[in-house]
């Protein structure tokens, strides 16, 4: 069975000053540079695990004298399946199994493990750590698994050629002389790296595109798996908190002593813009929490509502954007169109409610601090604990834990820099656990964007302008402001650019408004979440305009995009699209080419007489590329599903006043079991590259729900989440 | 004051207000970390133990109200026939992907399999629509529970 350091190490006692400065030294003499920077915060005895590696060809591999192979992963697990689909890139090439390997976290390097479809940040987002790794990934398993033959050819003094590796084991074909990766990874170490490596032809993958157990599977189901929120340093603290209810507020002044008379608090922090108790347990924390009187500065934001935000977006679509993309002459084209179909759509603020509540434990020093997390983006959560501290970044230690759901939110680390904002007023390790509706409150949010868009149609029905211009908060001018150029960014535009569909003349513009009083921040899908609501519903509308069938229109405008035109025909077979449905029972198509990957659904809803919609079963198709773990494809895709029908019949953050009106799962509410639709996931072989599934299968699942109560009722929704009130019967 | 739990066959003694609820003392006073916080309301089910036999939403529990009746918690769930039919279940469907919500997931469907060794669909929406999972596995979760019930009736 697996064994997992990764999570148990998070229980070890805190590497001391000296076992690091041991370690350090004794790295060096064993491994050289690399080594170093990747087993230094998981020294849980230093000495002894330096003396055990003898071969680190490259960051993401060690393998011991004793056979010990260690992967060392450079994005985090947070339910995606990433710990399993990375392993099995460097195992195929190195020639272990995946039950050979033990998995580790890496450190925060931006260096060594930089995301380079991230701008070189060391963040796991964008559904991308499979596409980011698939070459350089193999590489580094096939660099080491030359090494390692060359040092079993040598010792054996035969030709490399004349030797191949299997399981873990040099073997020579002709005399049968075998060597396990253990006994020849010392030899290894003193090997040539080789220049170039030839990589595995798709036929010979023996591990890549079969479904593969996951790793993190058995602590999961034991309760064994550690996450952030289950770190428990010695003597710890349990902190709760709670921020300005306005954003941009102050603290005017704190009322404490009866929270200070509940059994087990032990300390009142005040900052500027928030309170925070310490205690024994949660419990108290939360007692004390309540028993405060808190009055509050609510600054500039306190009379702020949504429809402020949301008439400010509407104004900026009737100003010119920055042009993301334009094809033809979109002007000439809709003068001479002609019917011309106009609409305008709007999304709301989204909360991410993982359900791990945000957490963070800190133990500031005087002379260095340890941060006990599960993040994204453990280099800036690294960076941001040393921000606050005044510390050196190597004086920082951050342990990264299994992420009870991110979906973007850990990508933010505000929470690490408000849990080391309170522990540096305390003596001690101490764990700030907001309270469910404090993360509810306190999340930085999918924004609210606002689309005017329009189409002119030839006399047969086919569109030959598209003009769509849209308006909303740049996560990424925010987040990475190098990938803001222009007043664009990819993240933004992506979904309402580059379509599938052959559109002779096409014009899209962006307005980038930053909503005052409410931070933004990327959400499950990001830039998509949102275009391909906005472009597959309208080209729904067109169809109806055209009064032809919504299949057979996106058909016949995707000759030019094969694979597009692929899933589309699977999704709309497998669906059985075109057999009669009951009355008021509809089903309704989306396409999207978003995250590299070509999917297609078929979503089939019911509505109730009072306007209820319960979506029954939705069909995928999906050309991902090469299918690296097919088992994870379709979890993601049912995942990505459920949260995408939760987002379109439920999800909206209102402010009023300033302040976010929803709190907990009463009033922003997530799919249950009993809502749960059937899904069915198709996946076509391919041996392209492979694209990204984390997220893709919440964007293409909204439109095609609200394409499915269009059909369903005649009722066009424009604006998320479903008005149930607009589709009761008349 | 002082409380006497009856904990996965184990008596422990917690010194903490008659109002705590059952949930922090399991995770911050006694370090057992399997159940988890999700929403302080019993309204997402993360943190549900089983108080004699019986699912129980350990956020809302007063630890006055438990008594010496018997907890059961995720970390000892395996040791009950219906606890480690469905664990094994969950491995072999491949349920969990977060994973943070699966420790209450469990505890229900084990407390369902409990109670009704044969559930219906609409069993197990009854039985299981108090836990949200995020992640949405909830398909999983369906196959797993009946594929759980199989094996019981096999006597596995």
């Amino acid at each position: 069975m697996i064994r997992d350091p990764a999570f148990r190490a998070t229980r070890s006692a805190p590497a001391t000053d000296l076992s690091r400065r041991r370690f350090l030294q004794a790295g060096a003499a064993v491994g050289g540079g690399l080594l170093l920077s990747f087993t230094l915060p998981f020294a849980e005895s230093g000495a002894e695990a330096a003396d055990a590696v003898a071969f680190a060809p490259n960051a993401f591999i060690r393998i011991g004298r004793d056979g010990k192979i260690v992967l060392v992963m450079p994005y985090v697990e947070m339910g995606q399946g990433t710990y399993t689909s990375i392993p099995m890139l460097i195992a195929e090439e190195l020639e272990v199994d995946l039950k050979q390997v033990q998995i580790e976290h890496a450190p925060p390097n931006e260096k060594l493990y930089g995301n380079p479809l991230l701008g070189g940040i060391q963040a796991t987002g964008n559904s991308n750590a499979v596409r980011a790794s698939w070459q350089p990934l193999r590489e580094a398993g096939a660099t080491a698994r030359t090494m390692l033959i060359a040092a079993a050819a040598k010792r054996w003094n035969v030709d490399p050629a004349a030797c191949r590796a299997q399981k873990g084991v040099v073997l020579h074909e002709s005399t049968g002389r075998t060597a396990r990766y253990g006994e020849l990874s010392a030899d290894a170490a003193r090997m040539a790296v080789p220049d170039k490596v030839a990589l595995k032809r798709p036929e010979d993958f023996k591990l890549i595109g079969t479904p593969a157990k996951r790793l993190d599977t058995p602590a999961k189901v034991n309760g064994t798996a550690v996450y952030g929120i289950d770190a428990r340093p010695p003597g710890v603290k349990i902190a709760t908190l709670a921020q300005s209810p306005v954003f941009g507020g102050r603290v005017k002044s704190v009322d404490d002593k009866a929270a200070k008379a509940v059994k087990g608090v032990r300390q009142i922090v005040r900052l500027d813009d928030a309170v925070a108790v310490v205690a024994d347990h949660m419990g108290a924390a939360k007692k004390g929490l309540a028993a405060l009187k808190i009055e509050w500065d609510e600054g500039l934001h306190a009379r702020l509502t949504t429809e402020d935000i949301a008439r400010e977006l509407e104004k900026a679509t009737l100003d010119r954007g920055a042009v993301a993309q334009n094809i033809g002459d979109v002007d000439q084209a809709m003068a001479g169109a002609a019917t011309k179909v106009e609409a305008t759509y709007q999304v709301p603020f989204l909360a991410h409610a993982t359900m791990e509540p945000m957490n963070c434990t800190v133990h500031v020093r005087k002379d260095g601090c340890e941060v006990w997390v599960g993040t994204q983006a453990i280099a800036r959560a690294q960076a941001a604990a040393a921000k606050v501290t005044g510390l050196p970044l190597d004086r920082v230690v951050v342990h990264n834990h299994l992420i009870g759901g991110g979906f973007g939110r850990r990508l933010e680390v505000d929470g690490v820099t408000r849990a080391v904002e309170i522990a540096t007023h305390v003596d001690g390790p101490l764990k700030v656990v907001w309270t469910r509706e404090e993360d509810i409150q306190h999340d930085m949010y999918r924004p609210y964007w606002f689309d005017r868009i329009s189409a002119g149609l030839d006399a047969k029905g086919m569109p030959v302008a598209w003009n769509n211009r849209f308006a909303g908060a740049s996560i990424i001018a925010r987040y990475l402001p190098p990938a803001f150029n222009n007043g664009l960014d990819p993240d933004t535009t992506e979904g309402a650019i580059d379509l599938a569909y052959a559109l002779p003349n096409m014009h899209v513009e962006y307005a980038r408004v930053e909503p005052p009083g409410i931070p933004t921040a990327f959400w499950r899908s990001v830039g998509p979440s949102h275009n391909v609501f906005v472009t597959e519903s309208f080209m729904d509308e067109l169809a109806a305009a055209a009064k032809q069938d919504p299949v057979a229109y996106r058909l016949a405008l995707l000759d030019k995009t094969p694979r597009a035109k692929a899933v589309l025909q699977l999704a709309a077979n497998k669906a059985e699209w075109g057999k009669p449905l009951p009355e008021r029972v509809g089903r309704g198509v989306s396409l999207q080419f978003v995250f590299a990957s070509y999917m297609a659904h078929v979503a089939e809803v019911e509505v109730a007489s009072d306007g209820t919609v319960r979506v029954r079963r939705v069909v995928c198709a999906v050309d991902c590329g090469i299918a690296v773990n097919p088992d994870t494809i379709q979890a993601q895709i049912q995942s990505a599903v459920m949260f995408g029908v939760t987002a379109a019949l439920h999800g909206e953050i209102t402010l009023k006043d300033g302040r976010v009106q929803q709190s907990n799962f009463h009033d922003y509410p997530a799919l249950r079991m009993n809502e749960a639709p059937a899904v069915e996931v198709h996946i076509v072989r391919s041996s392209e590259p492979p694209g990204g599934m984390g997220e893709a299968g919440t964007s293409a699942v909204v439109p095609a729900v609200t394409n499915a109560i269009f059909a369903a009722t005649g009722k066009r929704l424009r604006k998320l989440p479903v008005d149930t009130t607009a589709l009761k019967r008349a | 004051m002082t409380h006497r739990l009856r904990i996965n066959g184990t008596v422990r003694s917690v010194d903490v207000d008659d109002d705590t609820p059952l949930l922090w003392v399991l995770r911050d006073v006694l370090g057992m970390t399997g159940t988890k916080f999700g929403c302080g309301r019993a309204l997402c089910g993360a943190c549900t133990v089983h108080i004699d036999g019986a699912p129980a939403r350990s956020c809302i529990t007063a630890i006055s109200t438990v008594g010496d009746k018997a907890v059961t918690t995720i970390e000892a769930i395996g040791k009950t026939s219906h606890g480690r039919a469905v664990q094994r279940a969950w491995l072999e469907v491949e349920v969990p992907q977060c994973g943070y919500c699966q420790s209450g997931q469990i505890m229900s469907a084990s407390a369902l399999l409990a109670k009704n060794p044969r559930p219906s669909d609409a069993d197990i929406d009854a039985a299981m629509s108090g836990n949200i999972c995020r992640c949405g596995t909830y398909i999983r979760i369906r196959e797993a529970i009946k594929r759980a019930a199989q094996a019981n009736g096999k006597g596995a």
